[in-house]
């Protein structure tokens, strides 16, 4: 995928207001299959899978035993013995030996579909339109983070109502040849094809999570604003249990929060966020949202300074400029179905 | 996608161009370096007296991909910069060569360009060959 087709903002604006498709096939794609899979599943993830009715998902972290996150994943659940599992690019191998290392391949085929299938994000207020038309089952039931085996031109599909970008659609993983086609299609009839860059743009104002960049081995689903999908009191033993229950009663020391600077300048990765004169934190990913037109960011600050409110200054090669920490997500869509 | 190099310009390899009247050149980005940064978002530029140094940094240019630091062609003192473009830094690539560009330094010494690329070497350059 290209940092951008046309330009990141008009790209970013399409999928605000009409419809984008990203070519995500770089993604991990695993399909797993085989007896008491769920169960297994549920010992290296904080989220309680039990919940899940087949053609629902679960979006949660992989965690390592210091409650670290290994990656953050969807899990789509299929039936009792099936699910599939989207992962991300630069951690597909990391992915894979965790997984197999901590599953029981007597009972649970693991299969690497990551070169042979493509994905494809079509995202926006009007995507599912776009997209109904090449699929053979109706799309309207479908709940956000609900998904279905069906087909495109015929050959075999899997569809999730799922994206990375805060609004409506759907992600379609296909043989490559049918790729192609539904691209084309999708094209013609004036999808924005859209690169990298709005990609980031466009997650970044939904405040969702770019693992590598926010998130990471060392920091914990806690820290990072991610409590919601960690189910200590529904679930018993999991990777990690120990670090977040403590962190839960004791309090986290640092958190993920949101920052709005006035200007125009951008707080980007790595920049110093000070209180008082003092480097007390840093900026994960930062960017000049095209939807609000002023620039935002993530950065992991003390708890006692992450409260809503907050005045904070960032450090924008050697300058202090002030931030002050905002609401998260910077941008929520206005179709409330996708927040069902 | 291919670029204007216009001839009257000289050029560096990190992208400026500057046009020299007289004792007065005028610094921009070029075409290139605009379609590169893609949407531009910030323009950092010295204050009216503010002197430049041949080869040193003298500003920075943002976009939502990237920011990039501006390098002076010439040693002088600014006599004028472009406000407009400071308020507005996306029109910058409605015309780079133009209405585009960034600052007017009163140089000291006109020789200071000689090694500074010409369009061809510059173009050359951008285009690999």
């Amino acid at each position: 995928m290209p940092i951008q087709f046309s330009s990141i903002t008009r790209e970013h604006e399409a999928v605000r207001t009409a419809a984008g498709m990203f070519d995500i096939s770089h993604m991990g794609k695993f399909s797993l299959q085989g007896k008491n899979l769920l169960s297994q599943l549920q010992h290296l993830v904080p989220s309680d899978l039990n919940r899940l009715h087949p053609g629902q998902a679960q979006y949660t972290v992989l965690l390592n035993p210091q409650g670290g996150i290994i990656d953050d994943i969807i899990i789509y659940y299929q039936g009792p013995q099936k699910a599939f599992i989207i992962v991300n690019a630069v951690t597909i191998a990391k992915d894979k030996t965790w997984l197999l290392q901590h599953l029981d391949l007597n009972t649970i085929q693991f299969q690497d579909l990551s070169p042979a299938k493509v994905l494809i994000a079509i995202q926006g207020p009007k995507a599912v339109s776009y997209l109904q038309p090449w699929v053979s089952t109706d799309l309207t039931p479908v709940k956000p983070f609900g998904h279905l085996e069906t087909t495109i031109f015929g050959k075999p599909a899997f569809l999730a109502r799922t994206g990375y970008t805060g609004e409506d659609g759907f992600e379609v993983l296909v043989d490559p040849e049918v790729g192609v086609e539904l691209w084309q299609y999708l094209h013609n009839a004036g999808v924005t094809p859209c690169g990298l860059g709005a990609r980031d743009t466009l997650r970044l104002e939904a405040a969702m999570a770019l693992y590598g960049q926010d998130i990471d081995d060392t920091t914990t689903p806690l820290e990072a604003g991610l409590g919601w999908l960690v189910h200590l009191d529904s679930k018993g033993d999991f990777m990690g249990r120990e670090i977040l229950a403590q962190q839960k009663a004791s309090g986290v020391k640092r958190r993920l929060v949101g920052l709005q600077t006035s200007g125009r300048n951008i707080a980007r990765h790595g920049y110093p966020v000070l209180a008082t004169g003092e480097v007390l934190g840093a900026v994960t990913s930062g960017t000049l949202s095209p939807t609000l037109g002023h620039p935002i960011a993530l950065a992991y600050v003390p708890t006692h300074l992450a409260t809503i409110g907050q005045q904070l200054e960032v450090e924008i090669r050697g300058q202090a400029y002030p931030a002050i920490v905002v609401k998260r997500p910077f941008y929520r869509s206005k179709n409330r179905a996708i927040y069902e | 996608m291919s670029f204007e190099y216009p001839q009257d310009l000289r050029y560096l390899d990190s992208h400026e161009y500057v046009r020299l009247d007289g004792d007065i050149a005028t610094i921009g980005i070029t075409e290139f370096a605009v379609e590169e940064l893609g949407d531009i978002v910030f323009l950092e530029l010295p204050e009216i007296n503010g002197d430049l140094t041949k080869g040193e940094r003298f500003g920075t240019i943002e976009s939502v991909k990237a920011v990039e630091e501006l390098n002076s062609p010439v040693t002088g003192i600014v006599v004028e910069r472009n406000e407009e473009l400071i308020n507005s830094p996306e029109t910058v690539a409605d015309d780079p060569y133009g209405e585009g560009w960034f600052l007017k330094v009163r140089v000291n010494h006109l020789d200071e360009l000689d090694d500074t690329l010409t369009a061809e070497e510059y173009a050359a350059m951008v285009e690999g060959d």
